[in-house]
This record gives structure tokens, C-alpha cells and sequence, in this order.
């Protein structure tokens, strides 16, 4: 039976070809821009480390003074950990693995006679942090907790900056000044940066970040390197140095791996800011720790731009427009049939079988569009990648999203044929028989 | 014209009029907004920073030599820069300027007694009486070069510029002089900025501050005597603007002869309108996004006009005949059709103007957008009403060609 209502829906659109044409063009243009629009959504909302990112979780303290009031638009200080903090849960080591990290700039002077000084940002970080993300090393390895102890001069470059230094040569073994110190290379990582960037604090480009260097946090501290994003500090007059007990500039992650230690965890964050307290050092009720989960981190700092969530209001608006000019177009094609209809009522058809047949028909409608839809939305993201914006080199289409245009084509036609076809298998057959 | 007849075939054809009716309200009502948003984006994008903006040039250059003297390295990059043909003028700033985003701001009180109000009720930062404004220093012959424009009092002195953090006057913008002395004559006043008393001594007309903080006050700005002091910097130059590029470059070259040690950002080596363009990158992308889907809107919802008239008009061929055997005319059919899509999209207009209304009060609260001015509501629906009429034209003419003979035909 299929088949045959495939052929009748075939036969009646090839019969209107313009109107045809104009559904299809109209679902088209609509399903076209929605997706473009949800593209760039999934791409920027999407989990930076599948399969890794439910065990990795983000520690938050709150150091801040019971009157301590956030000045104005001024980022959340609570955001970032205090040194003392982070060094208390680095050795606590209450979690699977615990790494502390910030992001800076350095001078970069390169040994080869043709390149220039250049400033480089990176990471300075505590051992855990490789195994903690899962970095992928092309050659060497991180380093040790005895080197973060011990302040050693290392580095593990990226894969890019490695090649820019050293070419086709190895890079592990190498000297790098860096930040006016040497540092010998001990690893080199393949290319890898999660996007958005999402233990990097949150001031700064996220999407098309990535960090060229790592070294020891230890190493940054002692030589008062300079540290990007925000560093907020909360007492008039502090030294405001790295190591302050009122200065936040710190990111801490932990992998925790299952539902027991993460309330465990999270029982101990509570306990710690209880004892922090009790010292004195701590005003605020130790309920006010929090722990979040890397996808709850992210909902957190909603790093979606505004513009992006409006432009989805109206993509989806535009869809509903089109869906409402579609259910018209085909309203009146299928009264049109009226005559064609009471034909075969009259012959036999039940109510259901006509419903049946208009559906598909309105279905192939939704297939073509689905089509030209996916065409457009490719035209779509085409432009917006052309944009200089920091999201807009990831906006591609994957499977996911290009099924799911053409789910979404067939459902929106469906849809929009339905109260037609409704219509169309209430028309009594004799009545029409008799003015035909 | 008689509108029995067409209301009588609109009640017969209830539901896909209502269906029309509702795609116009929705164009209406979507068109509108997305107008407002263009058209005030447009106004954000074109905002004038009040600098001969397609004049100027930037280099930025940060030195890696901790033991250089600022100031003479300044004073010898100055002179190379201000050596290449083509240049006019030349000035060091710290680090600030219009729309580049390196902000340094604090608030500006008009006078002692409102900063120790200010300090007392812990006030200082809300803006209110001192509002927060944002720092520009720089090498003398900065108003110049900028090509800022001076309508009250004298550019600095020679001997008002200094190095370390002490300056004693102050050129504020005359949105920061209105703000601070309403009614009043600025120059001479004395306002605190950070604790450190300034005397006003000049007024420029306009000066838009390096991050727009909300249109409102993006006009804030304190010029001050001070000489960059450190030997990260960014040089400006003024030139023709067809000699940007080249100069650019020429720059680039003569500061790494001054000191190859010094490190220059590719990046920050540009002209002010690639600045400009940097600054409102996003906005310029939802304008083009906004302005495609409004025409995507428009384009659809004349589609939708035109098929369902064009279907109109053939399943009708028979009592168009009719009509026209006995006595109408080519223009009563024309007319016919006008006056149909004339009343559906009509109704339209009247619920897509009450919707735009409604769907502004909604977008105000979510995304911070300003009210909807009330005259881009007429302009909304005379761009449907026209559309509407563009659109069944041309099926209305095919019906106005149906010969009265067709009448005799069977279908």
C-alpha cells in the first residue's frame, strides 16, 4: 500500500509543479536556518572531553569576608581558588587526582637566529593536570610531584610551538628561555585543546584558545610570573603577592570517579571550610563550598553569547512562519482534491487510508525541503565560519546534526500536513461526486 | 467595489485565510523587531569616537630590556617614526585608546566634598555623582594627532607633562563635563580622580572611551599630561589614508632598528579601522544575520501570497468567467484579487502590530533590548501592505486574461 500512495503523492506534486516547489523552497529556507542557528549552539554547548568529562569536577571556596560586596559588572572571586587553598586540597589528596592551574603570558626568546622574541601564553600547572585531562604526548611525558616540590625548571610544549622552535628535530631534551629562565623540554603533546577551553578562567577567548606550553605552578609562583584572568583580592592594603591567603587566581579540578566519592568529596570541601572557620580564616557558612561537574561548570559560566541565543529565538521563528505558510499551501491543495478523494472514498477508501496517503505525501514534501534544508545550513555555517568571531571556526555540521535536519524537515511537514489531511478525509464522498 | 462577494468566498475559504492571515501577523510582528535590532546595531557600529579615525595607525611594541629608560626610548622611537615620509604626526600612549579595550577607569568626582561623600557611604564605584570614567595618557601633541577637538580651554603645557603618577590639569570630554558640572562653566573646576585633584583645562567634544560600557556612558574620558612610563607602548601615527598600510610597515622596520631586542604582536600592528571593525566584529555579524532572515521572512511570506492566490485564481477560473459574462470588467477581476489580499493581509497588520508590541515587552526582559519605538510599527505594515500587493499581482493580472468564454465551458 505504501508504495502505491508513494506513487499518487508522486503524480499530484509532479501536477503542481510551482506549489510544489514552493513548499519545498519554504520548508527549505526555514529548516535551513534553524539548523544553522542550532549548529552553532551545539557546537559551543558540546561536552569539550567526551567520555572524560563526567569524573572531572571543578572545587569552589568561599574565602570572602561576610561584608565583602562585588563592585558593579566585576567578575566572581569565589570563581577562582586562593594559593593556600588550592596547596591545603593538592595535599589533602581526598580526590582520584587533584591538579591546580592558571593561564599566563611569557617572553619567549628563541635560540634560532631568525626568529624574533615573541610572548606565548600557556598554563602553569601541578603534575596531575596531564593525567587529569588526558593530554595526548607525542613524545616524553609530564612531570612529576616531586618536581612541582622541588621548583623544577621544565616544560612540555605543544606540538605547534615545538615545531616552530625546533623544526623536524626532536624537541625533548632542548633548552627553552622562557620568561627570562631556562627550562629544559621534557615533553612535547600532540595538538590538543578542548573547546571552549574550559578550566582556563573564564575572561578571555574560550573557543579558540589553547595553551602552547605547560610548566610547574610551583615554578611560576617562585619567579613571579605573570598570570592572565582575573585576580581578585578582597583586603585593602594585602601584598596581593601569588600566595596570598585574599587573592583568588587559581582553577582546580579533581577527577572523582564515583558517586561516593564525589559526596565525599563534597562532605570534605564542607569540613575544610568548617576548619578554615573555626581558624578564623573563613567567615562565611562552609555550605557556601561548592562543587560542580565540568558540564555544570560550563552551564554556570554560560559562555553561549546573548546573540547566539537570540538568533535561535528568531531561526526558530523564521521555522514557525514557514511551517504556518506550508499547512495553508497544502490546505488548499488537498480541498483542491476534493473531487479525486470522494472518488475513492466512494470506491472504498476509509477515512484512515486517505489520511495515510496525504501524510506521505506531505512527508516527500519534508524529504525535498529536508534536503535543500541541509544545503542551505551548509551555506549557513559556510558564512559564519568566514567570521572573525572566536566560536565561529567550529561551526560544522556533524551526522548528529545533519539526521536531525532531516528528522526535523519531515517532522515540521508532517506536522504542517496534518490538519490539512484531517481536513481532506472529512469531505463527505457523495456531495462531491454529484459537483464534480 | 463591493466587498460582499469577497467575504462571502474568504468565509468559504475560512481556515486558509485565517492561516494567511496569521503567517502576516508573525512577518509583521518579527520584521518589526529585527528592523529595531539593525537599526540599532547600525547606530552602534557607526558611533563616533570623535578621533580622525580613517587617519590613524597603531603599533604597539613591548621592550624585553628591563634596564631601558622609558622615556628616551620613547623620545628616540618618536623621532625615527616621525622621519618616515608620509607621516604627519606621531604620540606615545600607555597602553588606552577609543575602542581598543584596554580600559583603565575609576571614578570622577566633581569636587573633594562629593569624593568624601562618596568614600563615607562606600559609594565610590556605583557611578552616581562620580562617574566612572575612563584614564587616557600620552607624548605632547596627543590632542593633535589624534585630531581631537578642543571647544573650552588650552591643550597641555610643556611643562604640565610628567612622568611619574602626579599630573595637576586635566581635558575631560564634554560628556564628562556635563555630566560632572551640569549647568556650569567646566574648565578651572577641580574634580578627584583616585584621590589625586585635578584641574580641568581644557574640554574636548568628543572622546568615546576604550570599552563602551552601555552606549550611555561610553563618553566618559580624562585626558591627563602623563608620559607613558614603561617600554610597552603603542605609537600612533597620522598619515593620509592611503598610506596606512605602507606606513604600518616602514614603522615596523624603523622600531627594530631603533631596538632589535623589542617584541612587535603582529596582531597589534594595524590600522584604526581594522580597530573599529575588531571592536564591533559581533554586532557586525548579527546584523548581517538579522538582516537575511528578515528578507528570508519577507521573501517566504510573499510565496506564501502568491501560491495561494495563484492556486486561488485557477480553481476560481469558472466563476471568473462568469463574473466576466455578464458585465465585469478586466478591472473589476484585477481589482477583485487586490481587494481580497488587501483585506487578509490587513487583518494581518492588525495582529502582527499588536504582537510586535508584545514580543518587544518580552525581548526587553530577556535580552536587555530598549522599547520598541512606536513609528517603526506603520513603516512595518506599509512594507506588508506593498508586499502583499507585489505579491498577488501577478496571479491577479493571469485572472483578469480569463476570457468570459470559459464561462460556457465545462470544467
Amino acid at each position: 500500500m505504501f508504495g502505491y500512495y508513494l506513487n499518487l503523492a508522486l503524480h499530484s506534486l509532479k501536477r503542481t509543479p510551482i506549489l510544489t516547489g514552493l513548499m519545498v523552497l519554504a520548508i527549505g529556507l526555514g529548516i535551513g536556518a534553524s539548523m544553522t542557528m542550532l549548529t552553532v549552539l551545539h557546537v559551543m554547548t558540546d561536552d569539550p572531553m567526551p567520555g572524560r568529562s563526567a569524573q572531572l569536577y571543578t572545587p569552589h571556596l568561599d574565602p570572602l569576608p561576610l561584608d565583602h560586596k562585588r563592585r558593579g559588572d566585576s567578575p566572581d572571586p569565589t570563581d577562582d581558588m586562593t594559593w593556600p587553598d588550592a596547596m591545603a586540597l593538592l595535599k589533602a589528596h581526598r580526590a582520584v587526582r587533584q591538579a591546580a592551574m592558571s593561564g599566563g603570558s611569557l617572553l619567549l626568546r628563541p635560540a634560532r637566529a631568525d626568529l624574533r622574541p615573541f610572548y606565548v601564553a600557556g598554563r602553569y600547572a601541578t603534575a596531575d593536570f596531564f593525567a587529569l585531562f588526558g593530554v595526548p604526548f607525542e613524545r616524553g611525558s609530564g612531570w612529576s610531584a616531586a618536581d612541582d616540590a622541588a621548583s623544577a625548571h621544565v616544560v612540555v610544549l605543544s606540538e605547534i610551538l615545538a615545531r616552530k622552535l625546533f623544526g623536524t628535530g626532536t624537541a625533548v631534551g632542548q633548552t627553552v628561555h622562557l620568561g627570562e629562565h631556562d627550562f629544559r623540554v621534557i615533553g612535547v603533546t600532540a595538538d590538543w585543546a578542548p573547546k571552549p577551553l574550559f578550566y582556563a578562567d573564564q575572561t578571555g577567548t574560550q573557543y579558540s584558545d589553547a595553551d602552547l606550553f605547560f610548566l610547574p605552578l610551583s615554578v611560576a609562583v617562585d619567579e613571579k610570573f605573570q598570570v592572565n584572568g582575573n585576580q581578585s583580592g578582597w583586603v585593602k592594603g594585602d601584598d596581593n603577592s601569588l600566595t596570598s591567603a585574599n587573592m583568588s587566581w587559581l582553577q582546580f579540578w579533581v577527577q572523582l570517579d564515583t558517586p561516593a566519592q564525589v559526596a565525599a568529596y563534597r562532605q570534605y570541601l564542607i569540613d575544610y571550610s568548617a576548619q578554615q572557620k573555626a581558624l578564623g580564616r573563613f567567615q562565611r557558612p562552609p555550605t557556601n563550598a561548592k562543587l560542580y561537574n565540568l558540564m555544570g561548570w560550563l552551564a554556570h559560566e554560560n559562555l553561549v553569547p546573548n546573540d547566539v541565543d537570540l538568533q535561535l529565538w528568531l531561526a526558530l521563528g523564521f521555522l514557525f512562519v514557514c511551517m504556518v505558510n506550508i499547512v495553508a499551501l497544502l490546505l488548499a491543495k488537498f480541498l483542491r482534491r476534493g473531487g479525486e478523494i470522494s472518488v475513492r472514498r466512494a470506491l472504498g477508501a476509509r477515512r484512515r487510508d486517505i489520511f495515510v496517503q496525504l501524510g506521505i505525501e506531505s512527508a516527500l514534501i519534508g524529504v525535498a525541503g529536508g534536503v535543500l534544508g541541509v544545503a542551505i545550513a551548509q551555506l549557513g555555517l559556510w558564512s559564519i565560519r568566514q567570521r572573525p568571531d572566536d566560536y565561529a571556526k567550529l561551526a560544522q555540521m556533524d551526522v548528529s546534526m545533519l539526521l536531525g535536519t532531516l528528522a526535523l524537515a519531515v517532522l515540521a511537514s508532517v506536522l504542517a500536513g496534518l490538519l490539512p489531511a484531517w481536513r481532506a478525509c472529512h469531505v463527505p464522498p457523495a456531495l462531491q461526486l454529484k459537483g464534480g | 467595489m463591493q466587498l460582499r462577494p469577497i467575504l462571502s468566498t474568504l468565509r468559504h475559504h475560512r481556515l486558509t485565510a485565517m492561516l494567511l492571515t496569521l503567517q502576516v501577523a508573525l512577518t509583521c510582528a518579527i520584521v518589526c523587531n529585527v528592523a529595531f535590532m539593525i537599526a540599532s546595531r547600525i547606530a552602534d557600529v557607526s558611533m563616533p569616537t570623535g578621533i580622525a579615525e580613517s587617519e590613524l595607525s597603531t603599533i604597539q611594541s613591548t621592550g624585553t630590556d628591563l634596564h631601558q629608560n622609558a622615556q628616551a626610548l620613547h623620545d628616540t622611537d618618536l623621532a625615527a617614526l616621525r622621519a618616515i615620509p608620509g607621516v604627519e604626526s606621531v604620540v606615545a600612549v600607555s597602553s588606552a585608546l577609543p575602542l581598543n579595550r584596554n580600559d583603565s577607569f575609576g571614578p570622577a568626582c566633581p569636587s573633594r566634598q562629593v569624593f568624601e561623600q562618596a568614600m563615607r557611604t562606600s559609594s565610590l564605584f556605583k557611578g552616581g555623582d562620580c562617574p566612572l570614567s575612563s584614564f587616557y595618557d600620552g607624548t605632547p601633541g596627543l590632542l593633535n594627532t589624534l585630531g581631537l577637538q578642543l571647544v573650552a580651554g588650552r591643550d597641555f603645557l610643556p611643562g604640565e607633562y610628567t612622568a611619574e603618577n602626579n599630573p595637576h590639569v586635566a581635558i575631560i570630554s564634554r560628556a564628562l563635563a556635563d555630566k560632572l558640572y551640569p549647568g556650569q562653566d567646566a574648565l578651572g573646576k577641580v574634580m578627584i580622580l583616585g584621590g589625586n585633584a585635578l584641574q580641568v583645562s581644557g574640554v574636548v567634544a568628543t572622546l568615546a572611551r576604550p570599552e563602551l560600557h552601555g552606549m550611555g556612558d561610553g563618553y566618559a574620558s580624562v585626558i591627563m599630561p602623563q608620559l607613558p612610563d614603561s617600554t610597552s607602548e603603542i605609537y600612533v601615527l597620522r598619515s593620509a589614508p592611503s598610506d596606512r598600510e605602507h606606513i604600518l610597515k616602514a614603522a615596523e622596520a624603523v622600531l627594530f632598528k631603533v631596538d632589535p631586542t623589542r617584541v612587535i604582536d603582529p596582531d597589534q600592528v594595524q590600522t584604526y579601522s581594522q580597530i573599529r571593525d575588531a571592536y564591533f566584529q559581533r554586532d557586525t555579524t548579527m546584523i548581517g544575520l538579522l538582516i537575511a532572515s528578515a528578507l528570508g521572512l519577507l521573501f517566504v511570506t510573499a510565496l506564501g501570497i502568491a501560491g495561494l492566490a495563484n492556486f486561488w485564481v485557477q480553481q476560481r477560473t469558472r466563476s471568473i468567467g462568469i463574473r466576466r459574462a455578464i458585465g465585469a470588467t478586466r478591472g473589476d477581476i484585477l481589482r477583485y484579487f487586490q481587494t481580497e489580499n488587501l483585506l487578509i493581509v490587513t487583518v494581518g497588520i492588525v495582529l502582527g502590530v499588536l504582537l510586535a508590541v508584545l514580543m518587544n515587552l518580552l525581548l526587553m526582559t530577556h535580552y536587555e533590548l530598549p522599547r520598541l519605538p512606536l513609528w517603526y510599527l506603520p513603516i512595518g505594515a506599509a512594507v506588508l501592505w506593498a508586499l502583499g500587493q507585489l505579491s498577488v499581482l501577478s496571479p491577479a493580472l493571469r485572472a483578469a486574461q480569463v476570457p468570459p468564454v470559459v464561462a460556457t465551458r465545462s470544467v
